[in-house]
């Protein structure tokens, strides 16, 4: 079903008419309200007027994750904070996160496009949507759950962990739509499993599952263990949260991007210069209808390409393929964002540790897990075993406190992490996606 | 009367003990004393050797993280309940003891080292209580 049939539907023309009337609109909004989009503007000898067309995006400079950090936490809010009536934080970040925040239009068109996302993966008004993103700072969660209310739908906001509950609420309550990471939706049935329960036996009919980077081959593993039809579900909080994109699960090919509140653009990552349709590169995002956190030629980092070709499903919005890597070296590790960088700055506070450590990211049980190697130096060794674990377990509660996510420290000898050209190979991601 | 004890850092590699020990023995240092504590991720090898020096350069050069201590070495009285003779002294003198292992000697008499976390304390004790100790000239050279 298409939850807005008139929108989703729309010629390629109106699309790019609409788009453009609403970029120009949302340029000026910025260009008065947001210093430092008035200054990037000044810095690129440019004002909003200068742009006539679609093609004209391409004058405007990039905005970074650094830019959101250096403006952190409202510096790029866009209406006072009254108007303001959520603040959500992106995940895993030390220092400085990046807080976005909502007016009440924001939430209703974020609700709006959730509730297009949850259509096109399936769920209907009446369906009973088991939703194990988390609840919090993180969007995921409440994402999909004011989307699962707008479509009419019945959400259980189970968020995540209580594994062995949540199997008992999906045969008790009977859910029909699971929306969780891909990760731990295998991991809740395995859980099941033990449990003597089988997916086979539950009412569900379709998973929509995002937040961390899945494959093909995983599509076929969770449709065949969850016995559901899967898909992909796309977004990030710098543009909104989840339903950016969705995939269809008529095509199962692609997720479509909701264009008529975004403008997505495909760069090389090295020079910035925009890369046609079909070509692979580095996502960019512009929201054209945002109120409190309007976003201007975003780096997503993610690495994807874009197709404008007709669907079977009747959507006209243009299609981005599943996101296949990033332009960065961050990992997304049971949905929290790390930065190799990150870990090492929480090394670095443990003054005696020389910084040459090693992520080590692997796949157990469906579950992500993350080692990370620390080479004992000198200073940090000592005779005593006792101090050498309370070593590992204050870092590893250093990580999980600054990172949220947890980890297992391990100490390695001097020399023992494989350098390359004299610089340690900081990530192995032993991961099968 | 302080001992140097050499200790270096091995991941759970039970090669890793030979390559330490061939280590030392190529550069001609003598083992005097040796023990090993480990878990189930890593260990802490711990060596009284013929030259300190020497040893610890050698073991470095070839990468291990090497650390110096000082511990001291005890005589104990080669009769049941020697042992516990010393230890009641210390607990009874409120000393902590980190960890203890044999000197490996074939004579009459055995050796101990000991490793406080509080040397100086220890040794004042161990002298008032006319516990032998040994110093450390005379450990490496045995
Ligand atoms: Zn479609």
């Amino acid at each position: 079903m298409i939850y807005n049939i008139d929108f989703e539907t729309l010629p390629r023309e109106a699309i790019t008419a609409i788009q453009l009337k609403r970029l120009k609109a949302t340029l000026e909004n910025v260009y008065a309200t947001v210093p430092f989009y008035k200054d990037m503007f000044r810095k690129a000898r440019l004002t909003p007027h200068d742009i006539r067309s679609l093609d004209d995006l391409q004058k405007i400079p990039f905005t970074t994750k650094q830019d959101l950090r250096d403006n952190y936490p409202y510096g790029m809010f866009a209406v006072p904070m009254a108007n303001v009536v959520r603040i959500h934080a992106s995940s895993g970040t030390t220092g400085s996160p990046t807080v976005v925040g909502y007016t009440a239009r924001d939430i209703n068109t974020w609700a709006e496009l959730m509730a297009r996302a949850l259509s096109a993966g399936g769920a209907h008004r009446g369906d009973i949507i088991h939703n194990a993103y988390g609840y919090g700072l993180f969007t995921g969660g409440l994402g999909v759950h004011y989307g699962a209310e707008k479509l009419g739908a019945s959400v259980i906001p189970v968020s995540g962990g209580n594994t062995k509950r949540q199997i008992v609420i999906m045969k008790d309550f009977g859910p029909t739509i699971l929306t969780a990471t891909p990760s731990y939706s295998l991991h809740l049935a395995e859980v099941a499993k033990d449990m003597g329960i089988s997916f086979k036996d539950l009412k569900f009919k379709f998973g929509i599952f995002g937040a961390e980077p899945w494959s093909e081959s995983m599509r076929d593993e969770l449709e065949e263990t969850l016995n559901i039809t899967a898909v992909d579900i796309y977004g990030l909080s710098e543009v909104m949260g989840p339903g950016v994109a969705i995939e269809c699960h008529e095509a199962k090919n692609g997720l479509h991007i909701f264009e008529d509140h975004f403008i997505p653009e495909i760069i090389n990552p090295e020079t910035g210069e925009v890369l046609p349709y079909g070509e692979t590169g580095e996502l960019v995002f512009t929201s054209i209808t945002k109120e409190a956190f309007p976003i201007i030629r975003y780096r997503t980092r993610d690495i994807t390409s874009l197709h404008p070709e007709p669907c079977i499903c009747g959507r006209t919005h243009i299609r981005m393929k599943r996101v296949s890597g990033r332009s960065d070296d961050m990992l997304i590790i049971r949905g929290v964002n790390v930065f190799p960088s990150q870990i090492e700055s929480v090394l670095m506070k443990t003054d005696k540790i020389e910084p040459h450590y090693q992520l080590v990211v692997d796949r157990v049980d469906n579950l992500d897990t993350l080692t990370v190697k620390v080479e004992v130096s000198e200073s940090l060794f000592s005779d005593e075993i006792k101090l050498l674990q309370t070593l590992e377990a204050k870092l590893s509660s250093d990580i999980k406190e600054y990172l949220g996510v947890s980890a297992k420290v391990k100490l390695v000898e001097p020399k023992s992490i494989a350098r390359s050209e004299g610089k340690a190979v900081r990530v192995i991601d032993n991961r099968k996606i | 009367m302080k001992v140097i004890q050499i200790s270096i850092f091995l991941e759970n590699t039970g090669g890793r003990i030979a390559e330490a020990t061939s280590i030392l023995a190529d550069a001609g240092i003598n083992i005097r004393a040796m023990s090993l504590a480990d878990t189930t991720d890593f260990g802490v090898l711990r060596l009284i050797v013929s030259d300190v020096d020497k040893a610890e350069k050698a073991l470095k050069d070839q990468g291990f993280a090497v650390g110096k201590t000082n511990v001291v070495a005890v005589q104990v009285e080669d009769k049941p309940g020697g042992l516990n003779r010393i230890l009641q002294v210390l607990a009874k003198a409120e000393i902590n003891v980190e960890y203890i292992y044999a000197f490996l000697r074939d004579s009459d008499q055995a050796i101990m080292i000991f490793r406080f976390d509080n040397t100086d304390n220890a040794l004042k004790i161990l002298q008032e209580n006319k516990i032998k100790v040994f110093k450390g000239e005379d450990i490496y050279a045995m």
